[in-house]
Formats: C-alpha cells, sequence, structure tokens
C-alpha cells in the first residue's frame, strides 16, 4: 500500500506542470477514479483544506490523502512521492543545463502543452460539481466565487474563509431553533 | 559566513516561505523573491526571473523547484562542493514543505474525526461551491496571452492554442482520456508544429 501511495503521487508529481492546480485532474483520475481511495464529495473538501492550509497546494492535498489512507507514514510516502521528480529534475538543471531554457524545441513543446493543461484543470471541476449533486443555487454560488477571484481579484483563502465564519452562524442559528 | 550558518539560514529561510506561503504557488513568488533574492542575496533577480520560467516549464510546484534550485545555488556559490550543494538543496526543499506538514497533519486529523459532526458537515456543504467556483477561476485566470499566445501579435499560436484547450476538453470530458496521454500528446504536437513552421 506505502509503495502504491509513493508510485501513484510520484506520477502525478512527474506530470503536475504549471502549477499546483494542474495536479487536481491528475488526482481525479488516478486517486479518486481509478484507485478509489477517496470519494468525489471528500475530494472537493480536500481542496478547501488544502487551499486555506498555508504551503505549497499539491503537496497539501498529497499530505492529506496520504494520512487518510496511513496515517502519518502515509502522508510521508506521498509528499515524497509527489515532489521528488521536481527537486530530480531542478538538481539536473541547476548542475548541468544552464540553456536549457533558450532551447527553442523545449518552448515549442510547452507552447502546445499550456493550453490542454488548462482544459484539464475544467474537465474535472464540471465534473467534480456534478459528482457532488450540484442544483440551480449551489452553480450560482460558484459563479459568483469565480466571478469574485477573476474580476474583482479577492483571494481564494478569504473567500474561504468567509464562507467558514457564515456556515457556522447559520448551524449556531438553526442549532439553537430545533 | 561560519560554514554552519549558512545551512541554519537556508533552512529557517524556507521554513518561513513554508509557513507563510498562503495560497498556492505564485501567492509564494513574491515571498520567496523578498527572502531568497533581496534579504539573503543567495541568486540574482535575473537568476529568480529564470527559475520562475524553469518552474512554468517543469514538473511540480514551484514553491519547491525554487527551494531546490536555491538551496543548490546558495551552498556552491558559498564556496563549497557539489555534493554538499546537492545537500543543501535537499534542506531547502525539505524545510519548505515542514510547516505545511505539520500544520496538514494536524488538520487531516481533526477532519477524519469530526467529519461527521453535524456543523463540520455544514461548513463542508457550504465549501463545496467555492472550491468549484476557485477551480473555475483558476481556468480563467490562465487563459491569458502568456498560456495562448497573443492574439495582436501572433494570431496562428492564438487559435492553435483555442483548439488545443477545446480539443483537450472534449476528449478528457466526453470520452475520459487519461490527462497524462493529453499532456503528453500535446507537448509532441507542440514540439514538431511549431518547430516545423516556417519562420
Amino acid at each position: 500500500m506505502l509503495l502504491a501511495l509513493f508510485t501513484t503521487f510520484f506520477k502525478i508529481g512527474l506530470f503536475t506542470i504549471g502549477g499546483g492546480y494542474a495536479m487536481i485532474p491528475l488526482i481525479e483520475r488516478e486517486v479518486v477514479e481509478r484507485k478509489g481511495w477517496i470519494s468525489k464529495e471528500e475530494f472537493l473538501n480536500l481542496m478547501a483544506i488544502a487551499q486555506s492550509a498555508p504551503g505549497v497546494f499539491a503537496v497539501n492535498i498529497s499530505i492529506f490523502i496520504g494520512y487518510r489512507m496511513r496515517k502519518t507514514v502515509g502522508s510521508i510516502f506521498c509528499a515524497t512521492g509527489t515532489v521528488l521528480p521536481s527537486i530530480i529534475i531542478i538538481l539536473a538543471i541547476a548542475m548541468f543545463a544552464g540553456n536549457y531554457r533558450e532551447n527553442p524545441v523545449v518552448e515549442n513543446v510547452f507552447k502546445g502543452i499550456r493550453p490542454a493543461v488548462i482544459a484539464l484543470i475544467l474537465t474535472p471541476t464540471i465534473r467534480l460539481a456534478s459528482g457532488a449533486g450540484f442544483n440551480h443555487w449551489t452553480w450560482l454560488a460558484a459563479l459568483v466565487v469565480a466571478m469574485l477571484i477573476w474580476r474583482v481579484e479577492i483571494s481564494p483563502i478569504w473567500i474561504i474563509f468567509v464562507t467558514i465564519v457564515c456556515a457556522v452562524l447559520f448551524y449556531i442559528i438553526k442549532f439553537r431553533r430545533e | 559566513m561560519g560554514a554552519a550558518l549558512i545551512w541554519f539560514k537556508l533552512f529557517w529561510s524556507f521554513f518561513k516561505i513554508g509557513l507563510f506561503g498562503f495560497g498556492g504557488g505564485y501567492g509564494m513568488i513574491s515571498l520567496i523573491q523578498n527572502e531568497v533574492v533581496e534579504k539573503q542575496a543567495w541568486i540574482s533577480n535575473s537568476e529568480f526571473t529564470d527559475i520562475v520560467a524553469v518552474s512554468q516549464m517543469t514538473p511540480g510546484p514551484i514553491g519547491i523547484n525554487s527551494a531546490t534550485y536555491v538551496g543548490f545555488k546558495a551552498i556552491e556559490n558559498a564556496g563549497m562542493t557539489r555534493t554538499q550543494a546537492v545537500l543543501g538543496s535537499l534542506l531547502a526543499s525539505f524545510s519548505v514543505m515542514l510547516p505545511s506538514f505539520i500544520i496538514m497533519l494536524l488538520i487531516s486529523a481533526f477532519f477524519m474525526r469530526y467529519q461527521n459532526h453535524p456543523s463540520v458537515r455544514t461548513v463542508l456543504a457550504w465549501l463545496r461551491p467555492v472550491v468549484v467556483g476557485m477551480l473555475a477561476a483558476a481556468v480563467l485566470l490562465l487563459l491569458n496571452e502568456e498560456n495562448l499566445g497573443s492574439f495582436k501579435t501572433d494570431k496562428l499560436q492564438f487559435y492553435v492554442s483555442i483548439a488545443l484547450f477545446a480539443s483537450a476538453f472534449a476528449v478528457t470530458y466526453v470520452w475520459r482520456v487519461n490527462p497524462i496521454k493529453v499532456i503528453l500528446l500535446s507537448g509532441l504536437f507542440g514540439g514538431l508544429f511549431y518547430s516545423l513552421l516556417p519562420a
């Protein structure tokens, strides 16, 4: 099991190109759909947690899944698997390849990858929402949040924080009535 | 500077970056820049810009990538051996992960224990649309000139990017093609198409 955690996250880490969000389609595919280690709903919960904790988003997600599967040892295996590919590659670049970035073929490869990666993030976004039983109101709320982050440039952390406060208040009021 | 001091500084700088770097990779960039370029002067500003660019082209989160790179350079520039520099990059990568590791373990333990409590369930139900909105915003923010090419100066790249975006979405959403395959194929396509294009 520990080896499976390590190799799965090594594979995910190897293909997480262009920031932490690029990891989401890979996790949805490998961890949620193929391995069934966590459910779609749990994955959504986990992303809110990983986003509001400090540190690297992708690493936080792997720590949580590792802990969920095999406690602290599991999270060490998952986190190591996630970061090892990038550590090896960056070390190789720091040691040997000074002008790697000026290589035109490398740049062309990434001209192809970048637009595709954005679409790869869109797919699990829609799939996770439908899997979590979204209705008109939840879709509307998601749309408002997207606009607040995209156009008004409010940090997601603040939105998560305010949502938690509102949800707790809502719960207390409801609980008192009952 | 004492030999032991630089190891401690490396640890402490990246521990702080890991602790205060909220909001994923891009929120971390300015923090890293301030610490390793301005304060410690381990690498130059242009070297830092390079590492940001390299991070976009290599797998892995930018926080880890820059820690690995800076750890190596800081020790190498201090006149130590390459083996020690490798240790430096491992130390920096470890340090940047340590705070979030501790915090995430605490949160995970708390979550496992209380996830079925009605108050926690209420909070999570409220957070779900927020997360979906957050992901949608990430998609919208990424659909920029840097990733798609400029509509004004390079129409061809722009249209090819839009086509790649649309087909990557179609094959993963409708036919559930593995994202890794899509990354490999789009990279292969970009490498061939743009390299064979007459200048």
